[in-house]
């Protein structure tokens, strides 16, 4: 509807703002706690304005993190973090792709058994496999490796789909062009397919990406020696301190860093993301 | 450039549904031939087997001498025009029109030469370097005339290529494929159902209907001597009138009038007689059948008057200034009655 009322527009304007203040005062509580000294915390009131230890607190949880509760410094499980959520995205979507092609493009025996058996994994996500997964990763002596951590997290039926449904909107005119143009099979893959598909790629980053980094419960089990932990699970790690407060100012900009990287990839790849998810030019 | 024969080709699918039944075609060096048929009638596929790109499941298809039955499309030699464009959206026109080319590891300067040459028989040069979403219709249409035209294949092959344009344009862009073809004399096929594209581009017709050849011809042979009521009823416009009448030694009787045929023939036939080609004379003119009006549609230059002949539907085709009452007395031009076999509707004669 294009209705211009300022009562309406007043009244959505109110509506979003309060949406917004819901989503982001948590994140400033978390912030300004991030900024204060351990101690300000043990009279149970958590301040409201900035306080004056950002900098230490920020420098000490980056280079030494927190030993006693035996956490490596945060740049180490930042970058495990990224290295596993970069794997994770790159990984699904090189193979979920690829999957796609063959299922769409090509005629070959049990073609729809495949397609039926990568649908069916649709209803079986790691936490219900969980346990075998975890059995195999130990047989193949993945634990507490990167590969552990990323390659039971890489296949991917959504994604599959995803392409699938975006290769089924390519006219087959173009794939026939091709043909008489003398690309073969990859030719045309190379050429025509992934340049088509790249908004949808990057939007399947975007959320490939956020889902990777995200991971809790796996890199949880799967991770024993602290040179492979990532930060979200190392967040939960720090709450759980026997015999002692907790350290929220720590805690909380650990939060605050952990927040930081799927919130640039969005910021930075929004305009891609937004185009491959609603844009149907072909 | 090549000469094009199809020897028995057919076409079944899987199911056992067969499309297409044993086409007999030898096309000329040059020559350019549309196929022309109702939707269904098989013309596509029998296009798209010669370009390659459906199986050729009976017979042999050979492009200039080469029997090509097992040849991928891009050694064929053949380049195609698609209904849609089939443009590659993500490339500039100058890169959608090398892209054949470089595939096939011509030089870079043979390509330049070869792109800037079709940009300019075509008029595209000023948006060699816009992506296809940026062009008009009439305009993608040149640009896939342009990809097909850099390859200097032995043949092009046209799928319905100007259904997608508005009916202006249609004729524009119909015209310069006839002069381009002239221009390149590159052996042509061209698929449409549209039977006056089919009759203005043509140097020879082949009338499609059910998977088999109804009638192969020049326009002009197609359409004064239709081998079959299909052909007759497909090809002219306004479409030919057929009715069925009574034949004695040559003569059908027909709404109290006498149309002569070609052949002494005896017995119930169909009668075709095509709407510009009866002329209206006084009420008790000799031989004049009679048509009753029904509704006329005016065309400027002349005016269709609808009507029955002993109540078969009758069309006709008379000057604008015609006088008309609630009757029209008739008769056909000399020689213009065409006479059909009632049953089979073949040609009599």
């Amino acid at each position: 509807m294009v209705e211009n009322r300022p009562i309406l527009n007043i009244l959505a304007h109110l509506v979003l703002i309060l949406g917004v203040l819901v989503v982001a005062f948590p994140i400033y509580i978390a912030f300004i706690a991030s900024t204060h000294g351990p101690t300000d915390f043990l009279s149970g009131l958590i301040p409201l304005t900035p306080g004056h230890d950002t900098w230490h607190t920020y420098m000490t949880m980056l280079t030494t993190g927190m030993q006693t509760s035996g956490m490596p410094p945060l740049s180490l499980q930042m970058m495990n973090s990224l290295i596993m959520a970069l794997t994770i995205a790159i990984g699904k979507i090189s193979i979920s792709i690829i999957s796609a092609y063959a299922i769409v493009y090509f005629r070959f025996p049990f073609r729809n058994l495949a397609f039926w058996l990568i649908f069916i994994t649709l209803m079986l996500p790691v936490e219900v496999r969980i346990l075998p997964t975890y059995k195999v990763v130990a047989d193949l002596g993945m634990l507490d490796t990167y590969a552990g951590l990323t390659i039971p997290l890489i296949a991917s039926a959504t994604a599959t789909f995803l392409f699938r449904q975006v290769f089924l909107t390519i006219p087959d005119e173009l794939m026939e062009a091709a043909r008489i143009d003398g690309a073969g099979p990859m030719k045309f893959f190379w050429d025509i397919l992934l340049p088509m598909s790249r908004n949808n790629i990057a939007a399947l980053f975007v959320i490939l990406f956020i889902y990777g980094w995200n991971q809790y419960l796996w890199p949880l089990l799967i991770t024993t020696d602290a040179s492979h932990y990532t930060i979200v699970m190392g967040i939960k790690r720090m709450a759980d301190v026997a015999d002692s407060q907790p350290q929220w100012n720590y805690i909380m900009a650990t939060a605050i860093l952990a927040m930081l990287p799927p919130v640039l990839v969005v910021i930075f790849m929004q305009k891609l993301f937004v185009k491959g998810l609603i844009e149907t030019e072909k | 450039m090549a000469a094009i024969t199809l020897e028995a080709v057919g076409k079944s699918y899987a199911g056992g549904v067969k499309v297409v039944h044993s086409i007999d075609l030898a096309i000329e060096d040059g020559e350019f031939v549309v196929l022309v048929g109702p939707s269904g009638c098989g013309k596509s596929t029998l296009l798209r087997m010669v370009a390659g790109l459906e199986t050729v499941t009976e017979g042999q298809i050979s492009i200039g001498g080469r029997m090509v039955n097992e040849v991928e499309p891009a050694e064929r030699d053949i380049a195609m025009v698609f209904q849609n464009y089939a443009l590659y959206p993500h490339m500039t026109v100058r890169q959608n029109l090398a892209y054949g080319l470089k595939n096939r590891k011509m030089a870079k300067d043979e390509i330049t030469r070869r792109v800037d040459e079709a940009a300019q028989i075509l008029e595209i040069g000023a948006f060699l370097d816009r992506k296809p979403r940026a062009l008009s219709g009439g305009q993608r249409q040149r640009v896939a005339m342009g990809r097909a035209i850099v390859r200097e294949p032995a043949a092009f092959l046209f799928d319905e290529p100007l259904s997608n344009l508005d009916a202006k344009l249609r004729v524009q862009m119909r015209g310069e494929i006839k002069q381009l073809q002239a221009r390149l004399g590159t052996t042509s096929i061209y698929v449409t159902h549209d039977q006056l594209e089919a009759m203005t581009l043509a140097h020879r017709l082949v009338v499609l209907n059910g998977g088999r050849i109804e009638q192969v011809g020049t326009p002009l042979e197609v359409y004064r001597k239709p081998a079959s009521t299909f052909v007759a009823a497909f090809i002219g416009s306004p479409a030919m009138n057929l009715l069925e009448a009574r034949a004695e030694g040559g003569v059908a009787h027909v709404g109290g009038g006498r149309v002569p045929l070609e052949a002494a023939v005896s017995g119930t036939v169909t009668l075709g007689l095509r709407p510009e080609d009866v002329r209206p004379v006084d009420a008790g003119t000799d031989g004049a059948f009679v048509l009753k009006l029904a509704y006329v549609e005016e065309l400027g230059a002349q005016k269709l008057v609808h009507g029955t002949v002993e109540g078969h539907k009758f069309a006709c085709a008379l000057p604008s200034d015609a006088l008309l009452g609630d009757e029209l007395h008739l008769v056909p031009e000399p020689g213009a009655a065409h006479g059909f076999d009632a049953q089979s509707g073949k040609r009599l004669g």
